[in-house]
């Protein structure tokens, strides 16, 4: 099977400035395939240069196997893209806006399929109502049907989930969830949030500063046999002491100022077990993948990793 | 390319601020229309000077439809590059604001498509305003005031002239007039998409365009022979007024107007030539640009 | 202007026995004058007035003893010169008491003229000098010079045709000053198409002319007085 998107050795130099550097990836039929990165770290320049918006440094990108900028009609006509905010016509109705973007991705679209469409992201009884009257969430489906309306097998979602509700990022993700697993599209999503990508991908791409931290399937990135434990006690020595006696000596990732060992999650409640058998106060023990602490470290303050990561 | 220009008309036709531009002009049609109706005796006294004194002649006849068009597009033209500029500075940038540029570039079609899509509306556009500027300024003056023949004031060089133009000589000038003004504010347009080009917000680009043509017609209007050598003829500014050139009617040695003839065609032809080359340079240099342009919008 | 005239009077005195002719000559084309009580004339009027580019206009010109004048445009707009009123020499010998000098001959198109100078008795009558060029033949004026108080000089010149037997011409002159014309600066925002008129210094003396030529006259029928208005 060949890949949907294949990126090699792509970079883009601003002046003063290479926001993507020497970047490859390879995006394959059907993937949820998750993008991940602080911001800034180059997710949106990678996505834009995907899309044409804007020019390679160097390096090339290959969609449905043609390189990109020589087929370009081609490509795009088959590829449907939301680039951070859902920015629609403000003056016209959701039915106009998506019926002129339907007409300019080659398609003449009967009006059962615009509302088929309307209907999709649930904004069939809004049809005729003006965009600048609709809430972020409404923009945020409208943008989903209008990258839709012509029926992608790519669609590339640059930050879908930023401004919506905690209930409009669980619909946001279900209708992800849904072109995928229903309508066998491929998608490329971008996030800040590794728990977003967790729920959504099955692979992912990590990067910072334009360059490739690591790429692969979510469930062997997050693998939960290297689970990091932090344990939260007032009793660090006592509970030091307890951990140093038993199978995971070996495996203590960190004592000061926190205790952080690597297991696999299914041991939680055994070390629980020990810890309070032992008679050590223990507040909390805190599950954390090691590649999301990896990533914490990139993307947040130290001190503020917990706020960030909240899901 | 049609598909994409239906689109780009749709969208102007929805925009509440194109139908300013048409409100606007009529609205300054019918205050000239009313003050000369009222009294436009005295903006003739004005004109004519000492004329009065020496030659008897029909006011009321002079004021007619013919002669009204002439006084509003004189003062009119002035204004309508606003107009142009505040459809076309915002073709790109408006976009770019918005937000929707970077979806639209996302679509399957070249950037020189769109580009010259949002050009051709934008002289729609333009034209449109001045077949309104037409109704309003000529046909509804025709209806006001009648028709008789035109009187024309002009300045040239160093001297005053009166010129009459017979009623059966005119209809075809105004053709050619509104034609000509047509070409003048596509450069205007041009110019305006290509500033728009560079810019993420309308109103740069407008006022940018505003300024340019203010700049322009004010150092086009400095009589210092140093300006008029070397600087007058580069200015598209000093072309935008040609329209006027299809008013001035050639005479015999007698100084009698002889029908159907220009004065001077070759200039109002040059004017043409470099309006559109003016033109052609703007919307070419846009392509360019926009081609190179990243989106980051 | 005045010291000139005194001294045409003392030449006119000198020669007394030739005023008398002259003034019968003056007479007799009066006489032939009076024979039109009214007319309307159909023409067309050329004007020549270097600020004017104005078109030849068809006018109609009415006419009633003893000097009732006007001209009319047919159609459309044209630029009437206001002394174009006295356009009928007759006026002049209808109106006015005047006082007959003899100014000796001249020629015109190859013809002998007779001139004679009229001066108005009335000190207070606008014009204050008129020459006229005499036909002795056919009892028609050729060519007028009248120097005003308030509108300045004026020159006609007659050529006639048909209606000779009644004094009137076919084509008349009418030379005449006007005043300059200068329009308000900045009204006017012209287009520049690179020729500038570079008027010799020369023309700059005002003359206007008006050219008449009357295609047909429809004479003592009656002429409404409305129609000058």
């Amino acid at each position: 099977m060949s890949p949907i998107v294949s990126v090699s050795h792509l970079s883009k130099k601003f002046p003063g400035l290479t926001a993507v550097d020497d970047l490859s990836f390879t995006v394959m039929p059907g993937d949820v395939y998750g993008f991940l990165g602080q911001n800034g770290a180059g997710k949106s320049t990678t996505m834009r240069m995907l899309l044409t918006l804007i020019r390679s440094s160097g390096g090339s990108i290959h969609i449905f196997d043609k390189e990109l900028a020589a087929n370009r009609h081609d490509i795009l006509r088959r590829v449907g893209a939301v680039i951070e905010k859902p920015d629609l016509y403000k003056y016209l109705t959701a039915w106009q806006n998506l019926a002129i973007f339907a007409r300019m991705s080659g398609i003449r679209p009967a009006k059962t399929l615009l509302m088929n469409q309307l209907q999709l992201v649930g904004l069939a009884d809004r049809a005729h109502d003006k965009v600048k009257n609709f809430s972020q969430g409404m923009k945020q489906r409208l943008g989903i049907a209008v990258a839709l309306v012509h029926d992608p097998s790519l669609i590339i979602l640059d930050e879908p989930t930023n401004g919506l509700d905690p209930q409009g990022i669980a619909e946001m993700r279900q209708l992800i969830l849904r072109l995928s697993n229903e309508m066998g599209k491929t998608v490329i999503v971008s996030s800040h949030l590794l728990g977003e990508i967790e729920l959504m991908a099955n692979r992912m791409l990590i990067i910072n500063k334009g360059r490739k931290v690591v790429e692969g399937h979510v469930a062997e990135l997050l693998d939960p046999a290297r689970t990091i434990v932090q344990v939260d006690t007032p009793d660090t020595a006592a509970a030091l002491r307890v951990i140093g006696d038993s199978a995971w000596a070996a495996r203590l990732k960190s004592s000061t100022p926190l205790i952080r060992i690597e297991m696999h999650r299914n041991e939680i409640p055994a070390l629980a077990g020990i810890l309070v058998n032992a008679g050590i106060s223990l507040q909390g023990l805190v599950p954390k993948h090691s590649l999301e602490e990896y990533f914490l470290s990139l993307t947040t303050i130290p001190g503020q990793h917990v706020a960030t990561f909240a899901d | 390319m049609w598909q994409l220009l239906q689109i780009e008309l749709f969208k102007i036709s929805r925009r509440p601020r194109t139908y300013i531009a048409f409100a606007v002009i009529t609205a300054l049609c019918l205050v000239f229309q009313f003050a000369f109706k009222m009294d436009g005796e005295s903006y003739l006294k004005l004109m004519l000077q000492n004329v009065d004194l020496d030659f008897d002649l029909d006011k009321k006849k002079v004021i007619n439809g013919y002669f009204m068009c002439y006084i509003i597009l004189n003062t009119l033209l002035v204004q309508v590059p606003i107009l142009v500029a505040l459809i076309a500075g915002d073709s790109i940038s408006g976009e770019a604001n918005m937000g929707t540029l970077r979806l639209l570039l996302t679509k399957p079609f070249s950037r020189t498509q769109l580009i010259l899509a949002k050009f051709i509306a934008a002289v729609i556009f333009t034209t449109m305003l001045l077949l309104w500027m037409a109704v309003s300024a000529l046909v509804l003056s025709m209806l006001i005031f009648g028709v008789d023949d035109m009187m024309i004031f002009r300045v040239k060089g160093d001297a005053s002239q009166i010129l009459l133009i017979q009623q059966d000589d005119v209809v075809w000038r105004y053709v050619a007039a509104f034609g000509f003004a047509t070409v003048a504010l596509t450069v205007i347009a041009a110019l305006a998409l290509l500033l728009s080009v560079f810019a993420e917000n309308s109103i740069g680009p407008i006022v940018a365009s505003v300024c340019i043509v203010i700049v322009c017609t004010v150092i086009s209007n400095i009589n210092v022979p140093i300006i008029d050598k070397n600087i007058k003829p580069w200015l598209f500014t000093s072309d935008l007024v040609g329209w006027k050139g299809f008013f001035y009617i050639k005479v015999d040695e007698e100084g009698v107007p002889i029908r159907g003839s220009l004065e001077n065609w070759p200039a109002i032809r040059n004017s043409l030539f470099k309006l559109l080359a003016n033109i052609g340079v703007l919307l070419g240099t846009a392509i360019w640009v926009f081609r190179k342009k990243d989106v980051l919008s | 202007m005045k010291q000139m005239i005194f001294s045409l009077l003392a030449l006119a005195g000198a020669s007394n026995a030739q005023a008398q002719d002259v003034t019968a000559l003056v007479q007799k084309v009066k006489a032939k004058i009076d024979l039109v009580n009214d007319y309307e004339a159909a023409g067309q009027m050329k004007t020549n007035v270097s600020f004017l580019k104005v078109p030849v206009s068809t006018i109609k010109v009415y006419y009633k003893k003893p000097n009732k004048l006007k001209i009319k445009s047919e159609k459309g707009i044209s630029f009437v010169p206001r002394g174009a009123v006295s356009i009928n020499v007759g006026a002049l010998l209808n109106t006015t008491a005047y006082t007959v000098l003899d100014a000796g001959m001249d020629k015109i198109d190859g013809k002998p003229v007779k001139v004679v100078k009229l001066l108005p008795v009335d000190d207070n009558a606008e014009v204050i000098l008129s020459t006229l060029y005499i036909d002795e033949t056919n009892l028609i004026i050729r060519k007028s010079k009248t120097t005003t108080k308030t509108n300045g000089s004026y020159q006609l010149e007659m050529t006639y045709g048909k209606y000779i037997p009644y004094g009137l011409p076919d084509k008349v002159v009418f030379s005449f000053n006007t005043r300059d014309y200068k329009l308000p600066k900045g009204v006017t925002f012209d287009f520049d198409d690179g020729t500038s008129n570079n008027t010799p210094a020369a023309d700059k003396n005002k003359q206007g002319r008006a050219e008449i030529s009357f295609s047909s006259y429809t004479i003592n029928k009656g002429v409404n007085d409305s129609v000058f208005q």
